[in-house]
């Protein structure tokens, strides 16, 4: 009896069939929103990272104290402060770029400290060797140290990569229709909690094979300690 | 007059790691007091066999018995027979958050069980027996690699066992320290101190070794006293391996 | 300039927000010293647990882990936070902050631990099993004091995300320091009290950030 109710409550199949459609619309938009902070945070990483490379004084200072404000604030203390504060000041922008600027912007941050920690770590005497058979700075860079760097990277950068897209969530505080934020409004019009379910359901399908594929990579990138 | 029983008695003892059979029937027995040197190539499954004695290694069929006691049988507390067989490892093994003492006294205090003061005074003993009282405060990393093995052979040495097995103590060490580990080993041999030691000093086994067992391809291929062996083997593998090593 | 200051550093607001802005700001620290020890523990017993003999408690841990590790923390929040009444008890926001902050951080700690524990060598083990010790002695008093201190970076870094993501706990109106901020925000019609929501985040959270830049430094580079 009481499994019935169960049921009833939390898997109601024509609550859910009614909102699935926003459900997989929300999928979608979490999907893209997901792809779009992946891309610009990485990118952008890679590129603080090669600036500091060239180790000007007054623009590493400036990247290490972005990286670290970055890398300090909670995610939806920043949503919220683009969304609502910056309005305030006559800067306004979109929840959904509100939402992906944030994300991005830290991923950044994370990912400009993995990167450098990882050129850090190629020896020294790579450098000079690429160097003394004439190699350019940017040469060297680019075709000596890079690729040794990378592959050390990929693990960290992984994990926090993913950790930052689940934050895509956190865009349902600001009314970004993705899969939260689909979930809740469809609880609180039918006042039944199957959507969550649902969006529930969605994110495990959208997450469960990137927590696999991380996993896949750090085992296949792993170095011993 | 020697101990009636062997302290150590392996009979038919295989082993296999899936396919690969890399002991094939051995029987071994050691008496109290003796000093079992086993020499081979590698592969020859030396190393497998000491490792099944204290069930490192899980034997695929035969039996091991210590002091009597069945190492295989289901019912037997192989904790408690792990106490009355000592182990050193080729790569030491200790543990690095642990001072020397800490090392040696962890077993007597969580296995046998001895208040913290005795457990001490015993750990401090067995490290003035290898000659390093001084170093008792002193982590791993602060040693030298002959030092630290001596540590382990303290360590080994507190729970009073009944044998040693000594696997390859001087493989992992720099030549000029190999000398303070056997002379450790010889000052044991001669307070009587059952040992099996695997290892590819042969000078050592000349001069202290009661007995020398060549093992090759699984199999105990010859033993002998030392002087048999290295002087009269009946197996000319055994002179050509002998003396690849000892160039 | 001056508007900037109007908006964002206005000195009048924030002395209005303040008291609110306080309240909140202990609230994070209450959350924050219930739910760390609580994930640390939690973590611990899923690493144990990873190490079972048994398959079938393996095996679940790695479903435990591999979920609670792909469900956005948020999505659990508001699950617990408005599913659970459904079934028939309404545990209260901090109880459901604190439930779903410990499925979610035991299941990242637990890796964390279960990484340490992997990576004591087997030498280690043998050592230990060979001198008598039993395979829970050897976990206590050989493995577990290495592993942990191998980790602590990994550990400090976690605790960072924990601490960040107790502003989650604003979505379910549990008064901590982001919902104090909106509060204030939305009474006064001035921005200031979340620019000084994110200074106090700043202030708190940047040494430990500084920190962890050394750890991992020395980490990467330790390969």
């Amino acid at each position: 009896m009481q499994l019935e109710r169960l049921a009833d409550t939390f898997f109601n199949l024509q609550v859910m069939q009614q909102y699935l459609p926003k459900i997989v619309e929300g999928f979608f938009v979490t999907v893209q929103i997901a792809l779009a902070v992946v891309l610009a945070g990485i990118a952008a990483g890679l590129a603080l990272a090669l600036v500091r490379a060239f180790r000007i004084r007054a623009l590493n200072f400036f990247i290490i104290l972005g990286v670290d404000v970055l890398r300090a604030l909670p995610p939806l203390v920043l949503i919220i402060g683009f969304y609502f504060a910056l309005p305030t000041i006559g800067i306004r922008m979109s929840a959904w770029v509100a939402t992906w600027l944030a994300l991005s912007l830290v991923l950044a941050a994370f990912a400009e400290e993995i990167f450098w920690a990882g050129i850090l770590a190629v020896p020294k005497g790579q450098w000079e060797a690429a160097r003394s058979t004439g190699l350019s700075f940017v040469q060297t860079l680019t075709d000596v140290v890079l690729p040794q760097a990378v592959r050390l990277t990929i693990p960290p950068l992984t994990n926090r990569t993913i950790a930052i897209t689940k934050g895509t969530a956190l865009g349902a505080v600001v009314a970004v229709g993705e899969i939260l934020y689909q979930a809740q409004t469809a609880y609180s019009f039918s006042y039944n909690p199957s959507p969550l379910v649902l969006g529930a359901a969605a994110y495990l399908i959208l997450f469960i094979p990137v927590v696999y594929f991380g996993r896949w990579v750090e085992t296949r990138f792993a170095w011993k300690r | 007059m020697g101990g009636d029983r062997p302290i150590l008695e392996v009979r038919g003892l295989h082993k296999s790691f899936g396919a690969l059979e890399v002991l094939k029937g051995i029987d071994l027995a050691v008496r109290k007091g003796e000093l079992v040197f086993v020499i081979g190539p590698s592969g020859s499954g030396k190393s497998t066999l000491l490792r099944c004695c204290n069930r490192l290694e899980e034997p695929s069929s035969g039996s091991i018995r210590v002091e009597g006691v069945d190492v295989m049988a289901p019912g037997t507390d192989i904790n408690a027979v792990r106490r009355r067989i000592g182990m050193v490892f080729q790569s030491f093994n200790l543990y690095p958050h642990l001072d020397a003492l800490g090392n040696v006294t962890l077993a007597l205090r969580k296995v046998v069980g001895q208040p913290r003061a005795e457990a001490e005074r015993a750990g401090q003993q067995a490290l003035a027996r290898v000659g390093l009282a001084e170093k008792a405060k002193s982590f791993p990393n602060e040693l030298s690699g002959g030092q630290q093995q001596r540590v382990a052979i303290a360590r080994a040495l507190a729970l009073e066992p009944a044998i040693l097995l000594f696997d390859e103590p001087t493989s992992a060490l720099d030549p000029e320290l190999v000398g303070s580990v056997l002379a450790v080993m010889r000052e044991l041999r001669e307070s009587g101190m059952t040992m099996v030691v695997v290892s590819h000093e042969m000078r050592f086994a000349r001069s202290a070794a009661d007995r020398v067992i060549f093992m090759d391809h699984g199999l105990i291929v010859e033993q002998g006293t030392p002087e048999k062996l290295f002087n009269a083997p009946e197996h000319p593998r055994i002179r050509d391996f002998i003396a690849s090593i000892e160039h | 300039m001056d508007q900037l200051i109007q908006s964002f550093f206005n000195l009048e607001i924030l002395s209005q927000a303040s008291p609110i802005l306080l309240s909140g700001f202990w609230m994070t620290v209450k959350l924050t010293l219930v739910v760390v020890p609580l994930g640390l523990a939690g973590g611990l017993v899923v690493a144990l647990a990873s190490t079972s003999r048994s398959r079938l408690v393996r095996w679940l841990t790695v479903i435990y882990v591999d979920f609670f590790r792909a469900f956005p923390p948020l999505v659990l929040l508001m699950f617990i936070a408005f599913g659970l009444p459904f079934l028939g008890f309404d545990p209260g926001a901090f109880v459901a902050v604190a439930l779903s902050f410990l499925l979610n951080t035991s299941s990242y700690y637990g890796e964390i631990f279960r990484a340490g524990i992997e990576s004591i060598t087997r030498g280690q083990h043998e050592a230990a099993r060979s001198t008598g010790l039993s395979g829970p002695q050897t976990m206590a008093y050989v493995v577990l004091p290495q592993a942990v201190k191998n980790v602590v970076p990994d550990l400090v870094s976690n605790t960072l995300e924990v601490i960040k993501l107790t502003s989650l706990a604003s979505v379910v109106a549990l008064p901590e320091l982001l919902f104090a901020a909106r509060q204030a925000q939305s009474l006064t019609y001035n921005a200031t009290p979340i620019i000084a929501a994110g200074i106090i985040y700043l202030v708190c959270l940047w040494p430990l950030v500084r920190l962890l830049s050394r750890f991992e430094h020395r980490q990467i580079a330790l390969h």
